[in-house]
Formats: C-alpha cells, structure tokens, sequence
C-alpha cells in the first residue's frame, strides 16, 4: 500500500479524516461525555445491584467490562449520526479517497474514544468500587489488556455501526450484532484482568488470553478491511 | 431450477436418516458411562455439526455474492443460514435436554461446545431483523452479505474463545463430539446420521430456494398482468418479507 | 411410555429430544405448505384474471367493428 503514491493519499486522507472527527468532538463535545457519564453511573448502578461497597478478583473485571462494553455500544452507535444527518459520508464518497481511509481513521477515532474514556472510567472504579489497590506493575498490565481489547472492540463497531447506521433499527440493532461477536473480546479481557484486580494480586499475565485478543484484533482488522469497501459502494 | 433433484434429495435424505436413527436404536451399543440417554447424540450432534456448516456455508455464499453481484449467491446465502438458525433452534433445545439428564442442569455453563453454540446463534438471530431494516433490496443484500461473512469467520473463532476460557470439565462428551473415542458400532450411526442430516440441510435449503424463485415468478406474472391492464402497480411499498426479492 | 417401560434410564428424555427434531421439521414443512398454499390461490387468481383480460382484450375488436367480423376471430 506505501508503495504506490495512492499509499500517500491514503495516509493524507486518514489524517485528515482524523483530525475532523477529533475537532469535531473536540468543538461540541457530545459522544465522550456521554461516555463516561454512563460509565460511571453504571459503576454505583453496580453498587447497588450487587449490593457492594467493594469488588475485587473475578466480580471487579466483570464489572468493569460490562460498564465498558455498554458504555463502547454508546460511542459505536453515534459514530457515524453526524456523517450520516449532515450528509458527510456522500460529500467523502464523492472525494477521490480510499474507503480504507474512511475505516482506519473511523477505527482510530473510536479507540481514542474508549482510550480518554477509560482514563476517566478507571480512576472512578478504583476510588469508587475497587477493593484491593493497583500497583504500578498492575496498571501497566491492565493498560495493555485494555489496549489490545479496545482494538477489537473499535474494528467491530466501526464495522457495524456503518453497517447499522443504514438501517432503519440503527440503535435497536447494534447491540443486538456487536455484542454476542465480542464475547471472545470480553471472555480474554476478563479472564486476563481478573487476577490484576484481585487481592491477592497477580502472578503474571496469563499469556493465552493475550494471544486470543492478538488473534481477535488480527482476524477482524482484516475482515473490516476486506469488506468494509462493499458497505459503500452505490 | 432448484427443484430438479428435489425428489432424488427427499428419498435420500428419508432413507438415510431412518437408517441412522433406526441404527441407533436398535445397533448401537448402549453407553457405559450414560446409559441410554446417550442416544440423544446421534441427533442432537450431527444437527449442531449441520449447522454451524451452514453458517460457514452462508458466509462463503456471501462472500461469492459480494464479489459477483450474482442474487443467486444472496438467495443461497440467505437460504443457508435460515435453515441454520432453524437447525440450531433445534440442538439448543436438544442439547438442553441432554444437559438435564446428563447433569441435571437445563443449562451447562461449563460445557464449551452448549455456550459457544448459544453466542452463534445469538448472533444469527439478528440477521433476519437486519435484512427487515434495510429496505432497498440491493443494499439488503450487500449488507447480509457483509454480516455473513465476518459472522462466518466469527464462528471457529468464537469456540476457539470459549474453549480456551473454561477448563475441560466434561472430556466425555467433549471426546463423543470430536468423535475420537467412539467405538465403531456407535460411529456407523453416526456419520450416517450427519450424511442424513446434510441430505436433509440440502433439501430443505433446495426446496426453500425452490419456494423462492416460485413466488418471484408469480410475482412477476402478477406484475405483468398489472401492466398488461395499464395499472400501477404499488411496488413503493416496503417488502413484507426479509428474504431475497427473486423477480424471474 | 411403553418404551419408557422397557429402557428405565432417561429413555423419556431421548425420546423428547427426537420429537423436538421432528417437530421442528413438522413445523417447518407446515409453514411451507401454508405458504404454497398461498401461492397457489395466487397463481388461481392469476389464471382467472388473465382469462378474464384475454376475454377482454379479445371483446373491442368482437364489439368495435361492423357485424361482418367473422365470428371465429374470438377463437
């Protein structure tokens, strides 16, 4: 692809894509906030259902990946609204751009979404709910665990919320495809984060879960870029 | 015409599915371990076996139809994994009963094949509502396609998931379904129960598609006839069904 | 029942989960004959209607010109 000038373009067009879409949130904030408000109102929603003051092991990662993957079905259904109300994406078609521009720099929008939402997220689930404390070591694991599932998280939402923004269920349907194809994200995330919330702490990063979310990230990077040009082509 | 074999398929898939159930009841030893309950494998597996092959099936159909454009490919896409979601509607419930006598559970959480099964077709599930919400019919079909072809890829990647995050609690039935331990009295009727099965996926796929292609060409009579008498005919109105809009 | 009588263990069981693969068949290829059914009365209709447009497209000629049109032109 970095061969041929077109490698130029693509690269330009993905900046520049990039730089709208981070202006444009930055400008009139409205999927971020959003974001993280739920997630941290879901952290005392938690609070009260499981009728717990503190979490740790087991019940800390499933409560801290439920909150983020609802809190990434928000973002991934607002990804495409203001493209798709303001007739940005036929003004884009039109331009002489890759359509690989048009995911890359979706992708990456989204998962420096879920990135700045979990750096308020976890900070709040750590005050608020989290029993046992982070050491350094563990922040570090746990912020490549995230790294590498938000990478699946966003090619799977950038990929169905273009998919789903042409439907007239856009919200309704989402959720409904986005879910059950990222519990293989959320099935390693958790299994790999448990022991870094729990109290008795953690031995190592269990290395399989890593792989999974490597092989997970990997085969749908892929798959988006192989189909994501037939999403767009009237 | 799909329907020019469908008699040959009917006969074969009656004749061999009788066979493999008849051969599991009456030749196939019954199982140390699980007694008679077992022979709810020879119909249970083969219909899980059938179906997650469809959805792959469904995916490459797919796949096909994004490349060429041909409706063809979009029917038998659809096709496929409509009679999947059938199917699997069937191991669930089937698997269901066999986790009840077998554990005494309706559900086993621990059994990676049972849950790796409900997330597909979870996900299949959506598909009927996704092609209802798009109403172009081209657009329909390009967007099925696209789900059915990362949907496709999602299904070994889905049990590879789930099998990796739970221990082999139960090696038995794990063993039963990759069919490595089976003593050759219980694998006769098996593999004739999962050709019998394929048969029958085949079949009933052919016979669908059949359906199809029969109701476009009445369709397209009707639309003929409309416009034979001068009349408009009302096809701005959204499709009733979700299926592929054949017009012959 | 009477095969519950002969196999004690779980036989009930076996015999629910075969049932549920032939109803779900059964129920599926009822819902096909109800939608064949369907078409049929469609293609009825079809038929009827055409007779009655070829009866039709057939009667301006049988009405428009002068009586000397031979009669066997409706034929």
């Amino acid at each position: 692809m970095s061969l041929e000038p077109r490698g130029i373009t693509t690269r330009k067009a993905v900046g520049a894509l990039l730089r709208k879409e981070l202006l444009l949130e930055r400008r009139v904030p409205q999927v971020l906030p959003a974001m993280a408000l739920f997630s941290i109102t879901t952290f005392v929603v938690f609070r009260f259902a499981l009728d717990a003051t503190s979490v740790e092991g087991d019940t800390a990662s499933g409560v801290l990946w439920v909150t983020l993957l609802f809190a990434a079905m928000l973002g991934a259904g607002r990804l495409y609204v203001a493209d798709h109300e303001e007739g940005g994406i036929d003004a884009l078609l039109l331009a002489p751009v890759d359509r690989t521009a048009l995911l890359i720099s979706k992708a990456v929008t989204f998962l420096v979404f879920l990135v700045l939402v979990e750096v308020v997220a976890l900070p709040a689930f750590v005050i608020l709910l989290l029993g046992p404390g982070l050491s350094p070591g563990d922040i570090a694991a746990l912020a490549l665990v995230l790294l590498m599932a938000d990478v699946g998280i966003a090619v799977i939402g950038t990929l169905f919320g273009a998919l789903a923004i042409q439907t007239r269920a856009r919200d309704l349907i989402l959720p409904l495809m986005a879910l059950p194809l990222l519990v293989p994200v959320i099935i390693s995330a958790a299994k790999a984060s448990a022991p870094l919330l729990a109290a008795t702490g953690a031995d190592s990063l269990p290395g399989r879960y890593l792989a999974l979310l490597g092989l997970y990230d990997l085969v749908f990077g892929l798959l988006a870029y192989a189909v994501f040009d037939y999403l767009f082509d009237d | 015409m799909y329907s020019s074999k469908l008699r040959i398929y009917t006969l074969a898939t009656v004749v061999t599915l009788a066979t493999a159930f008849g051969l599991a009841a009456l030749y196939a030893p019954i199982e140390a371990d699980q007694g008679f309950s077992q022979k709810i494998f020879y119909v249970h597996v083969p219909m899980a076996i059938v179906a997650l092959g469809g959805f792959v099936y469904g995916g490459i159909e797919g796949l096909r139809y994004l490349r060429t454009r041909d409706p063809k490919h979009d029917l038998r896409s659809y096709t496929a994994i409509h009679m999947s979601v059938i199917l699997g509607l069937g191991v669930l419930i089937t698997g269901s009963i066999w986790a009840k006598v077998a554990w005494d559970v309706w559900f086993e959480w621990r059994e990676a094949t049972l849950v790796s099964f409900l997330i597909v077709f979870l996900l299949y599930a959506t598909y009927q509502p996704l092609r209802f919400a798009i109403l172009d019919p081209e657009k329909q079909a390009r967007y099925a396609a696209v789900f059915a072809v990362t949907a496709g890829a999602f299904v070994p990647l889905n049990f590879m998931a789930v099998r990796l995050a739970e221990p082999f609690i139960h090696p038995r039935v794990l063993n039963n379904t990759t069919g490595g331990a089976l003593p050759t009295e219980m694998k006769i009727p098996f593999y004739i129960a999962l050709v019998g099965m394929t048969l029958l996926f085949i079949t009933l796929c052919k016979l669908e598609m059949t359906h199809k292609l029969t109701r476009g060409r009445v369709k397209g009579l009707e639309r003929r006839l409309d416009a034979l008498r001068g009349e408009t005919d009302d096809s701005t109105l959204p499709p009733r069904s979700a299926a592929p809009q054949v017009v012959a | 029942m009477l095969l519950a009588a002969n196999f004690p263990d779980g036989s009930g069981y076996v015999l629910a989960a075969y049932l549920v693969f032939f109803a779900l068949l059964l129920i599926y290829l009822g819902i096909t004959v109800y939608r064949m059914l369907g078409l049929e009365k469609r293609l009825t209709t079809l038929s009827e209607e055409l007779d009655r447009a070829e009866g039709r497209t057939a009667a301006p000629p049988l009405a428009e010109p002068v009586a000397d049109t031979p009669k066997d032109k409706i034929l």
